[in-house]
């Protein structure tokens, strides 16, 4: 049976910080990456962009084969986890050959839920999720007339907008009571909608599908309140739900729940398990609950701090918990979020907007300290606004000029505390 | 060995806000006078102090573990964040990613912008009318020595974060294995190069001569090699005591005949090795255990050396030796131009190289702090850096103009701790007067 020290499982964002962080203290120790995937490494993220155009399929890569060559990775392509044996530290692949490994990481990442709406199984639809799904959604926007978006997401978003573009008629429909729930608030929300039916797109929120059925363009869509839809394409983004069939199979010893529940240092409750990024679990920054934060700059954070404690690499820290952080590009405008939209008792929120900018700000404190900062059109640094989150740095003097300026008085913040 | 890279350095004590460099920049990278739209962003203001904001070049960069489009990546030749505009999908993860606001929004563009260093010719610095920014090039340097080889042991008996071992691997590498080293009783062979347990800390010849004949043994053994046909480099490292005190009339004998050795004194003002006494290279004022601080007796309080320190290397340019120069270990390109030179004049003649070595353990100061305290040294014209040849005279090779006051200096380390008003003014009263001795020197000999 192969063997390997060190066994991670996925390509994307966690797995190869995981795999720096594994080779910038342990040199030497042997390292196999193992993905489902047959493409090159790439980000999910970028995805969207495949589907536009604008980035062709072949230069989204994150890392090609020479980078597995020099840090000395067995980079196996095409190859799933199938059902993992913690009790006996051996991975069992699609193929049915096992390795055996002294740890491995659990980098699978997500794939789109699928919501369970009659006759979904007779139409043909679109996800967005790898490589393959955006090239074929790609070919397919070019041809469309008429498409139809379920769940206004991120991923939707950017999926409707590449359609309002190339010139089809679309509809977005959102089961909650605004677009992009989750990530911008309400106000955000309508600036963004706003831009899209300025663009010819509609909207329906607070709407659900409840029915397809099969039609001479593609498929036939039923909402809740009767009305019918038509669609030549049909996108579901409506979520995602992490990858860990691979622990069904084997009575799941490992703790799961929404995903892989991991502690500070991203180790499971078995022993030599770890788990990072979308299929993670780990410990929310607001509270002590273990969230679903499935966002890039996090799932980095957690490959990171995985791969150091794998490697036993003495200057880890712990994980200070996920803190959501989300950039968002619509029409040639800018969204960011930056932490908690959530007010707790005894919080305070601060607003502003501008109608002739369109520039609209919102930043919730607690005790003076920032939990969360939101912008569209009005661009301050999200890592530094991170940094004073996290640090919990008093603001009580600057709040003011915080909030007329937080690009500027953050920077100044950042050259003091922490350059 | 890791290569290292050139860097945009900021000395905020220097930067009164007035924006020129981000004017420059915003100019040459946007055609625009927007300062807003400047890769440098001078943050704060005149009570507060001015801070900056820019791409720090991080050796394990944030921004490009968070792109998704593969946009950024770190160059490992000119060590600058590449960012490719042709990969970039303007999604601004770079710039949540980055707690240092070295990644942003250029407005004006609509897509991120970052610094790149003008691809090695940074046009904020020169545009700085108060030399707070600086271009540090010293990287050439590491990376050309980082490949040759190591002359010394690999391990050392020196006190955590000693400067002169610094700069014995350095010299050493620089004169290379042709060369035989003299190292009379100091801080060098307490430090290993006469070696442990009948082996030598060097990987070249290495002698232990008495405090008192330094110069005239190594100036027998090189003339010996010249009798057999070899050229060889004589090199002699020996700290301030060993070559102002007992060593001087070997010292000034050799220097006189123009023997042709390389002497290099480590000046670390005292007797450091043996327990911090003070040496005729001690300032005024400092604490050693030979001059201690207490109550003294006769009702004359004891505070430090009462006598000025003896300025060595300018009692070498008396001597018109081939080469007499002083240097420091916190301006690495002077040193190396200088040792360049001292090796080639030693060819010809008596090369004479003086290098101011702050000690962490005698001076008092926290085992992190050599460089700075080195810095501030010139900085504040305590130690001034220039050379001399017989042919070209006496010039500086840094400015000696607007120095700090020298409390800046001294506040940085223990030994000057106990110093009364009265003492400070002395000392700011003897830097003035060593300036202007050695500009009169350097108008004279020109």
């Amino acid at each position: 049976m192969e063997q390997t020290k060190y066994l991670v499982v996925g390509s994307s964002h966690a797995a190869l910080e995981a795999v720096t962080a594994i080779r910038m203290h342990d040199a030497e120790g042997s390292l196999t990456l193992l993905t489902r995937d047959t493409h090159l490494p790439y980000s999910p993220t970028v995805l969207p962009y495949v589907v536009s155009g604008r980035s062709p399929a072949d230069s989204i890569f994150l890392r090609d084969e020479k980078f597995f060559e020099a840090n000395r990775v067995a980079y196996k392509r095409g190859s799933a986890l199938k059902a993992l044996h913690a009790e006996r530290n051996t991975a069992e692949l699609a193929d049915g050959s096992e390795i055996a490994y002294e740890k491995i990481l659990l980098a699978t990442g997500a794939a789109p839920a699928i919501p369970p709406i009659p006759g979904l199984d007779q139409v043909s639809y679109h996800v967005l999720r790898t490589l393959d799904d955006a090239t074929k959604l790609n070919a397919a926007i070019k041809q469309s007339k008429h498409a139809v978006v379920l769940g206004a997401g991120l991923v939707g978003m950017h999926a409707a907008e590449n359609l309002v573009k190339a010139g089809a008629s679309v509809t977005i429909v959102e089961m909650a009571k605004q677009l992009t729930d989750g990530y911008f608030d309400a106000t955000a929300a309508q600036m963004i909608e706003k831009a899209f039916t300025d663009n010819g797109a509609k909207i329906l929120t607070g709407s659900r599908v409840v029915k397809l059925a099969p039609s001479a363009i593609g498929a036939l869509l039923t909402l809740e309140n009767g009305t019918t839809l038509e669609a030549d394409l049909l996108l579901v983004a409506t979520g995602v739900k992490p990858n860990m069939d691979y622990l069904a199979k084997q009575g799941g010893d490992v703790e799961h729940e929404r995903g892989i529940l991991v502690s500070d240092t991203m180790q499971t409750n078995v022993a030599n398990v770890w788990a990072a990024g979308d299929c993670a679990q780990a410990k929310g920054f607001y509270s002590e609950d273990k969230v679903m934060n499935a966002i890039l700059p996090d799932a980095t954070e957690q490959g990171r701090i995985a791969g150091m404690a794998m490697a036993g690499d003495p200057g880890l820290k712990t994980y200070p918990g996920g803190v959501p952080l989300n950039t968002y590009h619509f029409f040639g405008r800018h969204a960011i979020s930056v932490g908690s939209s959530r007010v707790p008792d005894g919080g305070e929120v601060v607003t502003r907007y501008d109608e002739t900018s369109g520039r609209y700000l919102k930043a919730i404190f607690k005790d003076d300290r920032l939990l969360g900062i939101y912008g569209v059109n009005e661009f301050f640094d999200g890592g530094v606004m991170c940094q004073l989150i996290l640090r919990q740095v008093d603001l009580s003097a600057v709040k003011e000029r915080f909030l007329a300026d937080p690009l500027t008085v953050g920077r100044e913040l950042m050259s003091k505390i922490w350059r | 060995m890791g290569k290292s890279y050139n860097t945009i350095a900021f000395d905020s004590n220097k930067c009164d806000g007035c924006g020129d460099c981000m004017t420059a920049c915003a100019t040459i990278k946007t055609g625009t006078d927007d300062k807003a739209r400047s890769r440098i962003q001078i943050v704060g203001s005149e009570t507060d102090g001015f801070e900056l904001a820019l791409c720090r070049q991080c050796g394990d960069p944030k921004c490009v573990t968070v792109c998704p489009a593969a946009a950024l990546t770190k160059n490992f030749d000119s060590g600058v964040i590449d960012w490719d505009a042709s990969k970039c999908v303007d999604c601004l993860l770079c710039t949540v990613g980055c707690a240092y606001a070295g990644i942003a929004l250029d407005a004006g563009t609509g897509h991120v912008a970052k610094c790149d260093t003008c691809d090695g010719a940074p046009a904020c610095v020169p545009a700085c009318p108060h030399d707070a920014l600086t271009y540090i090039t010293t990287s050439r340097i590491y990376n050309e020595v980082g490949g040759w080889e190591d002359l010394f042991a690999p391990g050392l008996a020196g006190c955590q974060g000693c400067n002169t071992e610094l700069l014995m691997r350095h010299t050493l590498r620089r004169v290379g294995p042709e060369t035989v080293l003299a190292t009379p009783p100091g801080c060098v062979p307490g430090m290993g190069s006469v070696g442990f347990n009948g082996t030598t800390g060097t990987k070249i010849p290495v002698f232990h001569p008495l405090l008192t004949n330094t110069a005239a043994m190594l100036a027998g053994v090189k003339r010996q090699y010249k009798r057999v046909g070899r050229d060889v480099t004589a090199l002699a490292i020996a700290g301030d005591g060993g070559a102002s005190d007992v060593g001087f009339q070997s010292l000034s004998g050799a220097a006189e005949r123009n023997e042709q050795i390389l002497f290099m004194v480590v000046d670390n003002e005292g007797y450091m090795n043996t327990g911090m006494q003070r040496s005729s290279c001690t300032p005024y004022g400092a604490w050693t255990s030979t001059t201690p601080i207490g109550k003294g007796s006769g009702g004359m309080p004891s505070q430090g050396k009462t006598q000025d320190a003896k300025n060595l290397p300018l009692i070498m340019v008396n001597h018109r030796c081939e080469y007499v120069a002083t240097a420091s270990t916190a301006y690495m390109e002077d040193l190396y131009d200088k040792l360049d030179k001292a090796i080639q004049a030693s060819k010809r003649g008596f090369a004479y190289l003086h290098v101011y070595s702050p000690c962490t353990t005698g001076w008092r100061f926290p085992t992190d702090q050599n460089m700075e305290v080195a810095r501030k040294a010139v900085e504040t014209n305590f130690v001034m850096l220039w050379e001399y040849n017989p042919k070209d005279g006496l010039h500086f090779t840094h400015s000696a103009d607007e120095p700090l006051p020298v409390t800046e200096y001294l506040k940085a380390m223990g030994r000057f701790r106990h110093l009364s008003p009265d003492q400070i003014s002395h000392i700011q009263g003897k830097v003035v007067e060593n300036l202007a001795f050695v500009k009169q020197m350097a108008h004279r000999e020109n």
